[in-house]
């Protein structure tokens, strides 16, 4: 590292025993001069306890109103190496998985093209490229689509779908996620390139209510696996357990939420009745207890993160629909959005708009009937009158 | 295409609008969808929409804008870029 580069306050998250990235950083600083710069920005805004970046703007790709986040210094002058440090995102695979051959193509074109700094993965779900100037941009766009390789969502658009290993990797996937956002990459192409709505919109598919893609509290829309019949049950490989001397009781019975687990000698009995599904005895009791035969997926719209109002969390508006093929989902996704784009306002997410016009309202217009499941707490508003009531009254 | 409006004709007239509020307002694709279907009614489809602005944006008359949203631009250097 060059005598110049002096960043006390950074060298000091080197210490301890985890990995830092300022160690990363310093590393690419001796390729590449840009990252030089950021690390003196950065070093600048910890001493001074604010940042110095601009963000977004008119920088793009050709025909693209997504996938480019423009980012600036407000100090070009004292970090000229920085004056420009777009960022790229790129459609990720479905689950995230990558050939050796393919991550080598995206590190030679970044090299070539940009910083050489990455995000894997952002919280959006794609792979991040971190820093470029604008002419850059077009450049590395035409390396990437050279390789099948495409730019994924920003901005008021259709963000990047993102979905959980499913069952390539995991046992509990109640459908093909890797499918569903296949499909729903290749069909909702217009959406994710060229920001048509209020705000943004995340799709994201987890196969079980683990929900390792965190749909429940991130996506506008989370596909969540889940089954509808019984929890399968293996008593020998249940009786295993208790003759390991594993505290079932502590581990497993107490802490079903609804207490709907007990044990008889060395069988297990569940009231599937009253199963919430929350998965915690299934992951402790893997090889004796598997989701149900009968699956598919639940779908909660509106989580968000606090930007424009608080934080919410998503709200079941179907229980549970076969995932057998995706046209159902398809007819879904464009009525939410067709009734989002009459009813919503500027900047204003799926979930804020169903909490300001009324969930009624809301499924009302995209044609579902309400069902128990979409209740989140008692009603406290004692002035309800059916439509029967006026009925019965005439 | 719905009507009698041509999708050429609805990109000139939203190519106007955003001209027209360019520095005073950030028009998002929605603002000029609806201005077209409420000046034109029946005879403009929301699809005539997306195609005309689909015009504007691959013919490089406009281009995308992010500030807090997208929004729809005439191309110019912005300040943030100095």
């Amino acid at each position: 590292m060059s005598d110049d580069l002096k960043t006390p306050l950074l060298d000091e998250l080197e210490k301890g025993p985890w990995p830092s990235f300022v160690k990363d950083l310093k590393q690419m600083a001796s390729k590449k001069p840009m990252v030089k710069d950021l690390l003196r920005q950065l070093e600048k805004s910890y001493r001074d306890k604010r940042g110095y970046w601009k963000h977004g703007g008119l920088v793009g790709i050709m025909g693209y109103g997504g996938g480019v986040i423009g980012r600036y210094t407000a100090l070009p002058d004292e970090f000229p190496g920085v004056s420009h440090f777009h960022t790229l995102r790129v459609n990720q695979p479905s689950g995230w998985f990558y050939t050796s051959k393919a991550l080598n193509e995206l590190m030679d074109i970044w090299d070539a093209h940009g910083s050489g700094l990455l995000n894997v993965h952002g919280s959006t779900g794609d792979l991040v490229f971190l820093g470029t100037v604008t002419d850059e941009l077009e450049p590395t766009f035409r390396d990437l689509t050279a390789k099948d390789w495409d730019l994924g969502g920003s901005g008021s658009d259709l963000r990047t779908p993102s979905c959980c290993v499913g069952p390539a990797r995991c046992e509990n996937a109640c459908y093909d996620t890797l499918a569903l956002t296949y499909d729903l990459t290749h069909k909702y192409q217009d959406e994710l390139h060229r920001p048509m709505f209020n705000y943004k919109y995340k799709i994201k598919m987890s196969g079980c209510p683990n929900d390792c893609t965190a749909a429940i509290a991130r996506s506008d829309m989370g596909i969540i696996g889940i089954w509808k019949d019984d929890i399968q049950v293996d008593q020998a490989a249940f009786a295993e357990y208790v003759d390991s001397g594993m505290d079932i009781q502590g581990s497993v019975v107490d802490k079903c939420p609804t207490g709907c687990i007990s044990v008889e000698g060395k069988e297990i009995k569940i009231d599937n009745s009253n199963c919430v599904k929350c998965m915690h005895c299934i992951n402790t009791l893997p090889k004796a207890l598997r989701v149900g035969k009968e699956r598919g997926a639940a779908v909660t719209i509106g989580a968000k993160a606090p930007i424009v109002e608080g934080a919410l969390f998503g709200s079941v508006m179907i229980p549970f629909m076969k995932m057998d093929n995706f046209e159902d989902m398809h007819d879904l996704i464009e009525r939410i959005w067709e009734f989002w784009d009459e009813h919503g306002k500027n900047r204003e997410r799926i979930g804020e708009c169903v909490e300001r016009i009324g969930l009624a309202t809301f499924i009302e217009g995209i044609g579902l009937d309400p069902v128990p499941q979409m209740v989140k707490q008692p009603r406290d508003n004692p002035y309800i009158f059916y439509e029967e009531y006026y009925e019965e009254e005439s | 295409m719905a009507g009698e409006v041509s999708i050429e004709q609805i990109a000139d007239e939203m190519y106007q609008l955003v001209a027209d509020s360019a520095g005073q307002k950030k028009l998002k694709a929605t603002d000029l969808t609806k201005a077209m279907t409420s000046k034109y009614g029946d005879q403009v489809s929301k699809q005539d929409c997306k195609d005309a602005i689909k015009m504007l944006i691959d013919s490089g008359r406009c281009i995308y804008g992010y500030f807090g949203g997208s929004s729809i631009e005439i191309p110019h250097r912005e300040g943030s870029e100095n």
